[in-house]
């Protein structure tokens, strides 16, 4: 593993190199990089199968992670290919010519993240979300709380209770010394 | 037109003007000639264990077109993870396959162990192994149940269900419940064996091997089971790289890929696992190759009952949990389901809840990819038997 990271350090410069295991590990290439280390990584090192392909959001840096998992059937090595790529404009190259089956990461990522693979098949077509018009959900910057108390309602009639209050309401009150409410960590 | 439709309907042979031509292998359909139908199977069928709808267009009883469609059981479980803390991530991942929910519990708890660099006592990891192992035999109970119903054998799936329902007992005195364990929390396992589980284990397999033979002569002998799974959904060698197909429907076409075997895990690098592998590839060779395989997992259901320790902690000290930050990284685990490879990538950032969590199910290209090429010029009525072998498991496509 060593030698094959050493020679691909010789072809590009990695940005980070990371031995999660001695099964498993990471580099990180620049995104012009990125499909011809992905096509040199299947052709001619053996790493033929792409377990998956999905997306991180680190919103503080402005950029998503790509991260692309290849698998070596004969060293039985992973290797977690992984690229930054701008957040605001959020597109790559497509690597659907390289596996028939990456065009269905690449659609949930384009409608999840909102990541654009021009030219992959099908990525403009909705994956679960049908008819989803928000900001694509997983940005982590997509507010659930907000999202759910405008499009949903309660059932009429329903009251709610905080179950912090209701404990001490009904369970606790004739004991205010109890252990219960009075821990340490409170 | 594809080899498989001339071997299986010859007399399509013949003439095959009505039919639509193809070009770049995808046929040109013209939905307003009215030669063609387009149809829903599903959502609800039979042998799925979840809802999926497969959109097929077909020319008389063929279909020339299908296309998957999901969403009916996204619960967003990943988005949810990113709101809550590890142990809170536990009771949630369980619920992304139904029939086979430990290994979804035991990959969890691994990623994090792994990043924050806990040891599971020995003990804890014989008891998740012999946990995952059956919950395999519990999920290709079901299966047989599925692929018998697809072909109109109702009873065979009324007894695998009810064989399965004694395994369900099983992990309710193990675990607590029944469906969802959720037993292999982070650091080992809740609880360890309760008295007398033993034997009411080996009671078990010798009523589930004798239950098998039953299914090995009315379902794998028959010859009407022969002569429909036999050439159907024919998955070749070089389809396994290009749609990143695992499991059982990989190893059918002679790739040898078992996670226990080639990445072992747990305690499997102690136990005597064998690679399973047919070179067939078609729907009736996985049905063999599950079979074999759940033998093989009986098998070793025995052998870890007689090789667990029994003294030792099954549960390794913890930080607080309910304040537990695990340091920033990155890892991907995996175990091999009976769908084949089950992975968990997680992504942390040094805080209490995690960055990332993705869950990668060995149905996602099956159900998706691999099913719309397979269904291309089958018979409309093997549609759900094509689906079945596949062993699709809908809740881990969009989690």
């Amino acid at each position: 593993m060593e030698q094959l990271i050493k020679k691909i350090n010789g072809m590009i410069r990695l940005r980070a190199y990371k031995k999660q295991r001695e099964s498993l590990h990471f580099f990180t290439v620049e995104e012009a990089q990125l499909e011809m280390i992905l096509s040199h990584l299947k052709n001619y090192e053996g790493f033929t199968h792409l377990a998956f392909l999905q997306a991180v959001d680190f919103i503080e840096d402005g950029k998503f992670q790509l991260t692309y998992m290849l698998y070596n059937y004969e060293t039985k090595m992973n290797i977690g290919v992984l690229t930054l790529i701008d957040r605001e404009e959020a597109e790559t190259a497509s690597i659907h010519k390289l596996w028939a089956h990456a065009w269905q990461y690449q659609r949930e990522i384009h409608e999840m993240y909102g990541i654009d693979f021009p030219g992959s098949p099908r990525v403009k077509e909705s994956f679960v979300l049908e008819g989803w018009e928000e900001m694509p959900p997983m940005r982590r910057d997509f507010d659930t709380k907000e999202y759910s108390e405008r499009t949903f309602y309660q059932r009429p009639g329903r009251s709610t209770n905080d179950p912090a209050e209701y404990m001490k309401e009904k369970l606790y009150r004739n004991y205010p010394q109890s252990p219960a409410i009075r821990r340490d960590d409170e | 037109m594809s080899n498989l439709s001339k071997n299986k309907y010859k007399g399509y042979d013949a003439d095959r003007s009505k039919y639509p031509e193809t070009r770049n292998g995808e046929p040109v359909i013209d939905l307003d000639s009215h030669k063609f139908t387009k149809m829903w199977q599903g959502p609800q069928h039979p042998g799925v264990t979840g809802n999926m709808s497969v959109e097929i267009i077909v020319n008389g009883d063929e279909i020339v077109h299908a296309q998957t469609h999901v969403g009916y059981l996204h619960r967003g479980f990943e988005k949810l993870m990113e709101r809550r803390k590890y142990i809170q991530c536990f009771p949630l991942v369980c619920r992304i396959c139904v029939p086979e929910p430990d290994t979804n519990e035991y990959l969890v708890s691994a990623a994090m162990e792994e990043l924050a660099d806990i040891t599971v006592p020995e003990k804890a990891l014989w008891l998740r192994t012999l946990n995952l192992e059956m919950s395999r035999i519990a999920s290709y109970l079901m299966w047989i149940g599925g692929q018998a119903g697809s072909l109109g054998m109702g009873t065979i799936g009324q007894w695998t269900v009810g064989m399965r329902d004694f395994w369900l007992d099983l992990f309710e005195e193990m675990t607590g419940g029944r469906v969802y364990h959720m037993y292999m929390v982070p650091g080992g396992v809740r609880k360890d064996l309760p008295d007398g589980f033993i034997r009411k284990a080996r009671d078990l397999i010798v009523r589930t091997r004798k239950l098998l033979r039953d299914v090995e002569n009315s379902f794998l002998s028959n010859a009407v089971v022969k002569s429909r799974l036999q050439g159907l959904g024919v998955i070749t060698p070089d389809m396994v790289d290009e749609y990143g197909i695992v499991g059982p429907n990989a190893r059918s076409c002679g790739k040898e890929y078992d996670i226990r075997l080639n990445n072992p895990y747990l305690k499997y690098d102690e136990l005597d696992v064998k690679m399973i592998t047919s070179t067939v590839g078609d729907a009736f060779s996985r049905a063999q190759l599950r079979y074999d395989d759940i033998h093989q997992s009986l098998d070793l259901v025995s052998e870890i009952l007689k090789r667990i320790p029994v003294e030792g902690k099954i549960q390794a000290e913890m930080p607080n949990l309910l304040n537990w930050k695990i340091p920033a990284g990155q890892t991907y685990v995996k175990a091999e389901s009976t769908r084949g490879e089950h992975g968990f990538y997680m992504v942390s950032d040094g805080t209490d809840k995690p960055r990332r969590v993705f869950a990668r199910g060995a149905s996602y290209t099956h159900a998706i990819s691999v099913l719309e090429k397979l269904a291309q010029n089958i018979s409309l009525s093997d549609l759900a038997a094509l689906m079945v072998s596949l062993h699709t498991c809908p809740p881990e496509i969009e989690r």
